[in-house]
């Protein structure tokens, strides 16, 4: 099954049918076009291309116009390809909805983080901190600690994990669990927090 | 967030008497055990109504044998049957906090229809 482009809308949380108040995010999943089919023969594996939005003829080159014209529809904002299942039940134009997942599955999510900035290794990697403020030491309380030992290596190891720019990344989350999907407004909600900022795309996974 | 509200619509409950802090209500609590169904009373005090709208909720404490029992209940949960104001409280804050630290007759709320 192929998978759905959409855009986070916000957090909020619903009543389920036992009566508990569970923390959800709501995507608006779809309408997603297909734009292109891969096929073994032509592009050596199978995928499918999905659009997702509009987006205005002036901001396309014209390659993008021609493919867009020659299929008849109508120029997406955002494409993405997804593989690994059977293509042969699509077409081009096809619209995939949000009808495409069922209550009580686990899907998986991925989206861009929101960006923190340049953050310590407290923030960034998890780190304790060096340790309390008594036996005269002081400004260590966030600090990161040995990088290395001195005569052998002589340097630190590459990958060794310090302060730096951290989110803005691709990130996905496993299993989240689909709380409530609204066909006619296209609308999914899941269990949980999404990758991202308000109105940024995320892609919704099996 | 005005897109999240324009899209979803959230249903809210209009269905209680009006109540405040330091009222004494009963919440009829719907219970399921196995697939049984029933209404448990939970009859106390609100000492504290927290947020607006959909995330609404309210703070219920009664003293139950001695030990202090407090419940949090959102305002619209469709487990809330029906509530029952029992008598109007006569308080000088919204939030009742300090009856945690008061027992017996200290911890009373006045009544505020009896002069």
């Amino acid at each position: 099954m192929p998978g759905l482009i959409g855009k986070k809308i916000g957090m909020t949380s619903v009543f389920i049918d036992d009566g508990q108040l569970v923390p959800v995010t709501v995507i608006e999943a779809g309408p997603c076009k297909v734009v292109q089919i891969k096929t073994l023969a032509k592009d050596g594996y199978e995928s499918l291309t999905l659009g997702f939005g509009e987006r205005k003829e002036k901001h396309l080159n014209k390659a993008q116009i021609m493919n867009y014209k020659k299929n008849k529809i109508t120029p997406a904002a955002v494409v993405k390809e997804f593989r690994n299942f059977d293509v042969k039940n699509f077409k081009i134009g096809d619209e995939l909805k949000a009808e495409l997942f069922a209550v009580g599955e686990n899907i998986k999510v991925t989206g861009i983080s929101k960006g923190k900035g340049f953050q310590g290794v407290m923030r960034r990697h998890g780190f304790g901190g060096v340790g309390g403020t008594t036996h005269g030491q002081s400004d260590r309380l966030r600090a990161p600690g040995s990088i290395g030992s001195s005569s052998y290596p002589s340097r630190v190891f590459k990958g060794t994990r310090m302060a730096g720019r951290t989110g803005n990344t691709k990130t996905t989350v496993k299993n989240l669990r689909v709380v409530k999907v609204d066909v006619e407004k296209n609308l999914i909600m899941l269990k949980g927090a999404v990758p991202g900022s308000i109105n940024s795309i995320v892609e919704l996974n099996k | 967030m005005d897109k999240l509200q324009d899209l979803m619509t959230f249903e809210q409950r209009t269905d209680y008497p009006k109540f405040k802090s330091g009222d004494r209500v009963r919440v009829h609590v719907r219970v399921v055990e196995g697939d049984k169904e029933r209404i448990q009373p939970f009859e106390g005090d609100v000492i504290s109504v927290r947020g607006s709208g959909w995330d609404k909720t309210f703070t219920v404490r009664k003293v139950s044998s001695g030990v202090g029992v407090e419940r949090i209940f959102p305002y619209n949960s469709p487990k809330i049957a029906k509530i029952d104001l029992i008598r109007e409280g006569k308080v000088r804050r919204a939030k009742l906090y300090y009856l945690r630290n008061l027992s017996g007759k200290a911890a009373r709320i006045k009544d505020k229809n009896v002069k």
